[in-house]
Formats: structure tokens, C-alpha cells, sequence
């Protein structure tokens, strides 16, 4: 690397203290880093610790969650020292963050404008009249044709991807440096799907700011992402180029994702699929985390966990087959 | 349809429609709508309002001072100086129903206001902090509930020498302040998974702010349903007590009082005029806000039956 990252995380590990003495090591030492203006996507299932990473990063963890070890750096200053004073006003100013799920993430009780103007009044000296022209401002960039008109409106008063624009000009409403996307169009239709992943990329270019978009859906990553973590079983197992993900796949479990994509070019009679679950984070395989569901599995995988070796330059994959 | 939009609005995009468009209308205007079109309910606001000002406004009413005794004048039947009579110590039954309606408002709403801080605080500590503290704040009030409310409240007045309204009000709300916190905690745990209070956190919100701004005002409803039904029991409770004369002290009015001095059997057959009104006075008054708070309780659910 030659420029210094804007985020780098550490050693992250956040684990979850559970009844009877149970730990759910959601995420179990993590490493990567975040470049300015850089998209990095963090794919996975559902529970391979994408979103508790992301929480992490905000120190959003709640009990019985706990970040046990590991430095978050954010532009050589480590967050984790950080009091929960200093930490909300990075929160919304310089890391900013967007939610799955549009309909319940803003407040049905107060108006659009009046949220938006809630976070630029919090991080900035700005009068009210001020923060409102900025708030309208904010919505025309993001897409609405009626601003002056949507400042006043409530939450139920708008579609889901309505919702999620407005989320989106919420969350750049400080210009922040990093802002963490968890799923932003998981939840709503193909159509809007598209349109909200474009307002992202033109907002980065625009504002120029690095990108932490979590999801699930290889497609998204392919369009807009320049970097990608597959993470399972709280672990990153595969870390490369967008490009190399598709045309040079290493890891199994990376393998088995993108065959479970429909493909336009081969005739497939079924999807294939990964056998099996998420092990659940109490109860990892002894070995290799994805050992239980590996159809390359040989007998070292299950003895110990791999580690994170660059096998390629820019290439880091966790599996024996590499090795 | 987003295209769309932009096309129609773009031909007038000078024209600042904000003030002739339709306002938009928040959560609360439209409970007060759904709460409009209940006519008991709107019947019930005027009722209870003609009642309040009616004991607010006593002495464009009558020039009777309610506490005087003249005992020439015991348990006169109804004349044209004294339109409901006179009690067993000459006084003015007639001012001391529209003065004694004022105790007994007061004490219920002191008494619900009261109670209402009470249970925002601890229901709000409670309700989101969760942890130790609100295992301590619970079993604080499953105590309260456990006690009998009467017996509770009887002792505690016992052993009060001198009973003031204030005091009188104080012990209510510290006796009766369970139910409602348990039910703003309650409505916090369920919002406090929702998203946005994670959003709030994550655009930099104190506990404090989020606490004022993201569930106090997602929670008024069952908040404003609960404290008018609360009202409505303090008031019946009020009346009880000082019927019991364990209440307000005479020779201060209220409609308790007058009841409990109607303890008689001649007086409750031959003097009616003593203690029907004041009975009515108290029936009337809490069936209104029995109905207004049914009615806030279906305008602010919008779940519930249109009737």
C-alpha cells in the first residue's frame, strides 16, 4: 500500500456472552482496511458476522455483545479508546451508517426534514433555517423532485425507496468519510434495488468517500465494488480484487456462493446450493470453520483452522488447498 | 413513477405550494381525527369540560362559602337560598358540590400527573437501560402490587396525623405508580428494537436525546390512554376514602365527603337533594373520562375496530 488506509481494523474480535457460559464468537479476528474513497464489500450468509463487523466499527454492540480484542483505526486514530462522548460525535460526522430495513429505520413520529436536520444540527453550528435549507438541499441531490414538499412529510407517507433515499441523505449529510451501507437494498424491489446502489456510487464520487457495503448478493458486489472480504463463521476466508472474485476463485466456500448465482449462459436445471448451515458461532467445527459443509474437506481441515495467507499478490485466502 | 413525477413538477418548479397544499398530517392529527369521529367521546370532552369550568368557575355560582356552619339552619330541605339544602352543619349543599367538585378534580389530576412522572422516569430507566437497574425498578413494583392498595393506603393515612390534600395526593400517586411504569416499559422494550433508535445511535444521539425524542413520543399513546383511565380510578378512589373518612378532612368539601355525610339512613331517605348530586356528580364524571380515554385508546391504535 502506498497511501495510508482510512480505516484499518485489527485483530477485531466482538464476541457474545450467552447463558451458561456459552460464547458466540460472531467476530473472531478480523483484519482489513478500507482505502479513501474506496468501495469495499464484505459478502457472506446470514450470521457469518458481516453486520456485527460493521457494528462493530460504529461501537453500536449491544449487551450481552462485547468487542474483546483488536484496533479499529480510523485516520490513525484507534476508536476503541475512544470515551462514548468523543465516539457519538464520530458517529453520523465521520462514519455515517445506512440500515436494511427502510421502513422501520426513521422515526414515524417526526417529519423527514425534521430527522435530517437533526443530525446536521447535532454535528455542525448551524442555525435552524440553515440546517432545513441544507436538508432540502440533501433531498435534491438524493433524487426528489418535490424537496420543500418531502421535508414535511412523515415516514408512512413515503415508499420504501423513498425511505432508503432519504436514509441515504440523512447519512451524507455531515459528508462523512465513511459510510457503512448494512444491505441497503435487500429490502426493497429489483427495480429500486438498482437505483438506490447508483445514488450510493454517484453520492461516493461526489463526496468522496470511502464505502463499507455489507451484503449477500455477489451481483451487487460485481457492479459496485472494488474490493471484497467473504467472510464466514465470523472469519474472512477470502479477501481480493472484485475482478479476481469472479475469473480466479479460490476458497470452496467463495466457489459455492457463486454457483448458487443463476447464470444467463449455462443451462441449469437447479441452483446449486451449499449444503447445510452457518455452524452456529457457539459451536464452531474443531478445525476449519467451514469444514462441516466443504466438499474439498481432507483430513487437516479438520484438525485446524487454516490461516490467512496471500497466496497471489492481493490475493488472501484461508484453506488448505492453497497451501 | 419517480420519472414521472419529475416531469410534472419540473413545468412549475417556482410555484411554493406549502402553505395551500394539503399539510401533511403527523401521527397526532390524525389520532385527534380518528378521535373526532368517536361521538361519545367528543360528547364526553363537553361533558366533562361543562363540569370542570361549572366547579372552577363555583363562585359566579353561589356566594355561599362552603365551610361555613350555621346551625340554625340543619338539614333544611331544598329552598330558594339553598337550592339543594343544607347538611347536618348548616352548610350550603349546593356550594359544596361545585367547591367539593374541585377537590375532587384536583386531586385527580394532581394525582395522575404525578404518578405519570413517576412512572415515565422508572418505566424510562426501566424500559431502557434495562440490566440490573430494571430488575431493581421491577421487583420495587411487583412489591407495590403485592401490597393491597386499600390497606396500604388506609395505613399510611392512619399513621398521618394531619392529612393535607397535597399529602393526600402524594400517598395516591407513591402507592398506585406500578402499573403505569410497568406499562411505558413494557412499550420501550419493543421499541427499543427498533431500527431507527439504532439509527439515532448512530448519527451520534445521547441516551437522554433518544429517550426525549425517539420513545416518549412513540409511546404518548399508551401513555395519554393510561392516564386518563388512571384519572378516573384516583377520582373514585378520592371519593371512597373520604366516604370511609379516611380522605380529605373536613369540613373540606368534596363529593366524597358529602356522600359520607349522607351516612344515615333517615337522611338518605328523606333528604335526597344531600346525596344524589354529588353521587351523579362522580358517576358523571367518570364514565366521561372512562369513555374519552376508550376513545384516545382507539384513535391512537389504528389497529382497532372503526365503530
Amino acid at each position: 500500500m502506498t497511501q495510508n488506509p482510512l480505516l484499518d481494523v485489527e485483530g477485531l474480535k466482538t464476541y457474545f456472552y450467552l447463558e451458561d457460559n456459552q460464547v458466540a464468537k460472531a467476530v473472531d479476528g478480523v483484519d482489513f482496511y478500507i482505502n479513501p474513497g474506496e468501495t469495499l464489500a464484505i459478502v457472506g450468509e446470514s450470521g457469518s458476522g458481516k453486520s456485527i463487523t460493521s457494528l462493530s466499527i460504529m461501537q453500536l454492540i449491544n449487551k450481552p455483545g462485547k468487542i474483546i480484542d483488536g484496533t479499529i483505526t480510523l485516520e490513525e486514530e484507534n476508536l476503541l479508546k475512544k470515551t462514548g462522548k468523543q465516539m457519538s460525535k464520530i458517529r453520523g460526522n465521520d462514519i455515517a451508517m445506512i440500515f436494511q430495513e427502510p421502513m422501520t429505520a426513521l422515526n414515524p413520529v417526526y417529519t423527514i426534514g425534521n430527522q435530517i436536520m437533526e443530525t446536521i444540527r447535532k454535528h455542525k453550528n448551524v442555525s435552524k433555517k440553515e440546517a432545513q435549507e441544507r436538508a432540502i438541499e440533501l433531498l435534491r441531490v438524493v433524487g426528489f423532485p418535490r424537496a420543500e414538499e418531502i421535508i414535511n412529510e412523515y415516514p408512512h407517507q413515503l415508499s420504501g425507496g423513498m425511505r432508503q433515499r432519504a436514509m441515504i441523505a440523512m447519512a451524507i449529510s455531515c459528508e462523512p468519510k465513511l459510510l457503512i451501507a448494512d444491505e441497503p437494498s435487500t429490502a426493497l424491489d429489483v427495480t429500486i434495488q438498482a437505483q438506490i446502489l447508483d445514488l450510493l456510487a454517484e453520492m461516493k464520487e461526489r463526496l468522496d468517500m470511502a464505502i463499507l457495503l455489507i451484503t449477500h448478493d455477489l451481483g451487487v458486489v460485481a457492479e459496485y465494488a472494488d474490493r471484497v472480504l467473504v467472510m464466514y463463521g465470523g472469519q474472512i476466508v477470502e479477501e481480493t480484487a472484485v475482478e479476481q472474485i469472479f475469473e480466479n476463485t479460490k476458497h470452496p466456500y467463495t466457489t459455492g456462493l457463486l454457483d448458487s448465482l443463476p447464470s444467463l449462459e449455462k443451462d441449469m436445471k437447479r441452483l446449486g446450493a451449499i449444503k447445510g448451515t452457518v455452524p452456529p458461532a457457539h459451536s464452531f467445527p474443531k478445525g476449519c470453520r467451514f469444514s462441516s459443509r466443504c466438499p474439498h474437506v481432507m483430513e487437516r481441515c479438520l484438525e485446524s483452522n487454516p490461516d490467512l495467507n496471500e497466496v497471489e499478490s492481493n490475493h488472501k485466502v484461508r484453506c488448505y488447498l492453497y497451501n | 413513477m419517480q420519472s414521472n413525477s419529475q416531469e410534472t413538477l419540473s413545468t412549475h418548479p417556482e410555484m411554493e405550494p406549502r402553505e395551500e397544499q394539503k399539510k401533511s398530517k403527523s401521527p397526532f392529527q390524525l389520532a385527534l381525527r380518528r378521535f373526532m369521529k368517536n361521538k361519545l367521546a367528543v360528547i364526553s370532552v363537553f361533558v366533562l369540560l361543562t363540569i370542570t369550568t361549572t366547579c372552577a368557575l363555583a363562585p359566579l355560582f353561589t356566594d355561599l362559602d362552603p365551610e361555613r356552619t350555621n346551625l340554625l339552619l340543619i338539614e333544611q330541605g331544598p329552598s330558594d337560598e339553598h337550592i339543594l339544602g343544607t347538611n347536618g352543619q348548616g352548610q350550603d349543599n349546593f356550594a359544596r358540590l361545585l367547591y367539593g367538585g374541585r377537590i375532587s378534580l384536583i386531586v385527580g389530576f394532581s394525582a395522575m400527573f404525578f404518578t405519570l412522572a413517576i412512572g415515565v422516569i422508572l418505566g424510562s430507566i426501566s424500559g431502557y437501560y434495562g440490566g440490573k437497574i430494571d430488575g431493581v425498578i421491577m421487583r420495587a413494583a411487583d412489591i407495590m402490587l403485592m401490597l393491597p392498595f386499600l390497606v396500604l393506603a388506609l395505613t399510611i393515612i392512619a399513621i398521618i396525623e394531619e392529612l393535607t390534600i397535597p399529602l393526600f395526593i402524594t400517598i395516591i400517586a407513591l402507592t398506585s405508580w406500578p402499573n403505569l411504569t410497568r406499562i411505558i416499559r413494557g412499550t420501550y422494550l419493543s421499541l427499543r428494537e427498533q431500527e431507527f433508535v439504532l439509527g439515532a445511535r448512530a448519527i451520534g444521539a445521547s441516551d437522554i436525546r433518544i429517550i426525549f425524542r425517539h420513545f416518549i413520543p412513540n409511546a404518548i399513546g399508551p401513555i395519554i390512554v393510561n392516564a386518563t383511565l388512571m384519572m378516573a380510578t384516583y377520582i373514585i378512589i378520592e371519593a371512597g376514602l373520604s366516604f370511609i373518612g379516611f380522605g380529605i378532612p373536613q369540613p373540606t368539601p368534596s363529593w366524597g365527603n358529602m356522600i359520607s355525610e349522607a351516612m344515615n339512613v333517615r337522611i338518605l331517605r328523606e333528604h335526597p337533594e344531600a346525596w344524589v348530586p354529588p353521587g351523579l356528580a362522580i358517576f358523571i364524571t367518570v364514565l366521561s373520562i372512562n369513555f374519552i380515554g376508550d376513545g384516545l385508546r382507539d384513535a391512537f391504535d389504528p389497529k382497532s375496530k372503526e365503530r
